[in-house]
């Protein structure tokens, strides 16, 4: 990945950069503000934070059509923001109260949307890629004309069971995007000490399934991939993988030795890399938007952060009866 | 020199089969190799070739006989160049004796008990059907009643299923219903359930649940925990079938029972049938069922015939027990093939004069604790029996249950008759030992009516 800083002329317009802007700064401000919300054991258990990989979910929700179906791991917060879920209810289940998504009984890692097309939040490493097929191979059966993205990470790409879905997915001609956030640590294991060949992209080419390295560090190149994978499983071509080539600021969790990279790796990148600046550059240097202006959307998303985090505090804790409901459909 | 040729065994719980075709006659000679008849098995319709040479003297089972006995002669051959005719007249009388034998041993169908307590009105016309019939006739009414059930799994579709139970579903409803996969459990058994997120109906097949534990991950993390872990969002409306249990003679790694294991899953429904009308009722229960279901079947069951109502939707509710027997001395839990050495061992008892309460399960998850409470409370004793392994069995969980809810009407330890504490050998004898036999029910009985 290059190191350059990204000052470069936009082909995008002011809108979609705003929007990119206020998406992507959603995602960091709740993270940080459930990093708080942990510190302060309000938050308990496991809770993987997405801060630095904002850019991947935000490029490819702006790639989805209403109707797309997408899921994803056990490091979701992101993917539920970016696809429309309410704040109040993410940061809820995260404090455990009934006001969550899942009623409290999910936490971090399990939380779901039937309304926003999310199927997950999987606490099993790499076990929401065959699921993620099965979304797909539903709206095929269907004669829907949706595609499903289904996002793991480079620890999971090692998983046996990515290579059976890939085998079946290229098969059934599936309409199912792999997506590899590659964050480069598999929880603290880096690439190449765990991963055989560094090109993950290229690990479909067996199944014949096309695949592509993409930037992750700008949002503008992963919503263009996202286009163009996306538009080739619409087509009926079958599945396609987009290795996203992207970096995660904090811990594999909250309890995080960081003893496997350097503080320095991880500032350089941030000085010099980061998803959110760039484009907040971009806004000024393009003159699409004031420093004034975008103070004004820093300080909008301050205030859900701000209110969600109230809400999850406020709301009430679950009752005890629900101990004993939704085992059985 | 006359050499018989003998009905083949090509499966490993083949008993008997039908011969379907000949592609010889009498008078045609023959070479090792040539096929000469096409054998259809409990599993599989099969070409069946020769290994000796000659000429057919005689074709002694006629094309398009049932219930041919394995090893039973099926033809002569007689080799020209040591022809002897006193042989070969001594052969043609052995094999007929034989062939009338084998008529004779073609394989009865079990009869419900006399005191049997049926499961639909008395007027109700029935059919006899084989367990392996009713499992499919099951799928098929509810595949035709909702296009949202699909089959998926290994050899479903155009082998017709690798124990036969989707024979004919293929031709039925198509290559996008009923869907062969690559050898792949986990995955497949993960995109299955991922389609039942999505709003489909999938039957999985295990081609034995000894293949499930390569996809027990989705089955228990995604499948049985999404519904709870969503907060009633989003479950897995599904079945997971498959034979279950020991077949004969095929080791330890095919031959597991995993009641218990799935059993002690909530968010799984686990259901394990011993009769046909069972089968297709708790089937098409199954597969309507909004949870994921556990459906345990049986190889050696597959094939036993039983009484199946002739009623167009005919469907067994879970958790709710079945009573094959009533009695007064004792009482025997069982379900799935246990059920085969639970009725065995009440009728050896009934002549004895021991009066045994024989009740099916029928369903492990819900369990129908009721019946076996008011059971126990009248005969104040209990054997269970199952095939399983003993330690954390269904027998230790419902000696456990007996023990809380009836302590004070037990005039007896409860028995739990299981499976050995051994991985399954492949030698005859061994695994007749490993696992329970009727003899031992019978003498659990005896034991605790201290008779």
């Amino acid at each position: 990945m290059a190191t350059k800083k990204v000052t470069r002329k936009s082909t995008e317009g002011k809108g979609n950069l705003i929007k990119f802007y206020r998406d992507m700064l959603l995602i960091r401000r709740f993270e940080e503000k459930a990093g708080q919300l942990y510190g302060m054991g309000l938050i308990g258990g496991f809770c993987h934070l997405y801060i630095g990989q904002e850019a991947v979910v935000v490029g490819l929700e702006a790639a989805a059509k209403e109707g797309d179906k997408r899921i994803t791991s056990y490091r979701d917060h992101g993917h539920m923001l970016a696809c429309g879920m309410d704040p109040n209810g993410v940061m809820a289940e995260l404090t455990g109260r009934s006001g969550g998504y899942s009623k409290g009984k999910g936490g971090s890692m399990h939380m779901f949307s039937k309304e926003k097309n999310f199927y997950g939040g999987h606490g099993i490493v790499g076990a929401q890629v065959p699921l993620g097929a099965g979304l797909a191979f539903a709206d095929k059966y269907m004669k829907n004309e949706s595609v499903t993205f289904t996002y793991f990470g480079d620890g999971a790409a090692n998983q046996g069971q990515v290579y059976e879905t890939f085998n079946m997915a290229a098969l059934w001609k599936l309409p199912v995007i792999f997506v590899i956030e590659n964050n480069q640590y598999a929880m603290g294991t880096a690439q190449e000490r765990s991963t055989s060949s560094p090109e993950i992209y290229t690990r479909g080419d067996s199944f014949g399934i096309k695949g592509e390295a993409v930037d992750g560090m700008d949002v503008v190149a992963v919503r263009d991939a996202g286009v163009k994978a996306a538009a080739h499983c619409r087509a009926g071509k079958g599945p396609y993988i987009l290795e996203i080539k992207t970096y995660r600021y904090r811990g594999h969790s909250m309890s995080d030795p960081a003893k496997y990279r350097t503080r320095e790796e991880v500032q350089k990148m941030r000085a010099q890399r980061d998803p959110i600046e760039s484009i907040r550059s971009l806004l000024v240097s393009e003159k699409f938007s004031t420093e004034e202006e975008i103070k004004i959307i820093d300080k909008e998303i301050k205030e859900i952060i701000n209110s969600c985090a109230e809400y999850a505090k406020e709301s009430p804790e679950v009752p005890a009866e629900e101990l004993w409901t939704d085992i059985y459909a | 020199m006359t050499t018989e040729i003998l009905m083949p065994a090509l499966s490993p719980t083949m008993e008997e089969g039908k011969l379907s075709k000949w592609f010889i006659k009498e008078g045609d000679k023959v070479s090792a190799g040539d096929i000469i008849a096409e054998i259809e098995t409990d599993k599989a319709t099969m070409e069946f070739e020769a290994v000796d040479e000659g000429t057919v003297t005689k074709l002694i089972v006629t094309e398009g006989t049932d219930g041919v006995l394995v090893n039973s002669a099926i033809a002569l051959i007689t080799d020209e160049n040591s022809e002897d005719a006193i042989d070969k007249k001594i052969s043609i009388e052995k094999v007929q004796t034989d062939t009338n034998l084998s008529k004779a041993k073609v394989k009865n169908q079990i009869k419900p008990l006399e005191d049997n307590e049926l499961e639909w009105d008395t007027e109700v016309q029935t059919k006899t059907q084989t367990v392996r019939e009713a499992i499919r006739d099951a799928m098929a009414e509810e595949m035709r009643r909702d296009e949202t059930v699909y089959l998926m799994g290994e050899e479903v579709a155009e082998y017709q299923g690798a124990y036969k139970v989707s024979q004919g579903l293929l031709d039925e409803f198509g290559s996008k219903r009923v869907i062969d996969t690559p050898i792949t459990e986990h995955g497949f058994a993960g995109i299955a359930v991922g389609s039942a997120f999505a709003g489909l109906r999938p039957i999985v097949e295990f081609m034995t649940f000894n293949f499930s534990m390569q996809a027990i991950d989705q089955i228990i993390n995604s499948a049985a925990k999404t519904l709870y872990m969503s907060g009633g969002q989003m479950g897995a409306p599904m079945v997971f079938r498959g034979p279950n249990g020991a077949a004969a003679r095929v080791g330890a790694q095919h031959s597991q029972d995993y009641a218990a294991w799935y059993a002690h899953i909530p968010g799984l429904k686990v259901v394990q049938p011993y009769s046909a009308s069972d089968a297709k009722g708790l089937m098409k229960t199954a597969i309507r069922d909004d949870n994921p279901v556990i459906f345990l079947e049986n190889e050696i069951l597959y094939g036993k015939s039983f009484e199946v109502p002739l009623l167009e939707d005919y469907t067994v509710p879970f958790g709710k027990a079945r009573i094959w027997h009533e009695g007064t001395d004792a009482t025997i839990v069982s379900f799935g093939i246990g059920m085969q050495y639970a009725l065995e061992a009440s009728e050896q008892l009934q002549a004895d004069g021991v009066s045994v309460e024989v009740i099916d399960l029928r369903t492990l998850r819900p369990i129908d604790y009721e019946t076996i409470i008011k059971s126990v409370e009248k005969t104040n004793r209990c054997v269970t029996v199952e095939e399983g392994f003993p330690i954390g069995s269904i027998g230790n969980h419902l000696s456990a249950v007996i023990m809380e809810r009836a302590f004070d009407y037990l005039d007896a330890p409860v028995i739990n008759c299981t499976g050995k504490d051994v991985p399954m050998p492949y030698a005859a004898n061994l695994e007749k030992l490993a696992l329970t036999t009727t003899a031992e029910v019978i003498s659990a009985v005896k034991k605790i009516i201290y008779k």
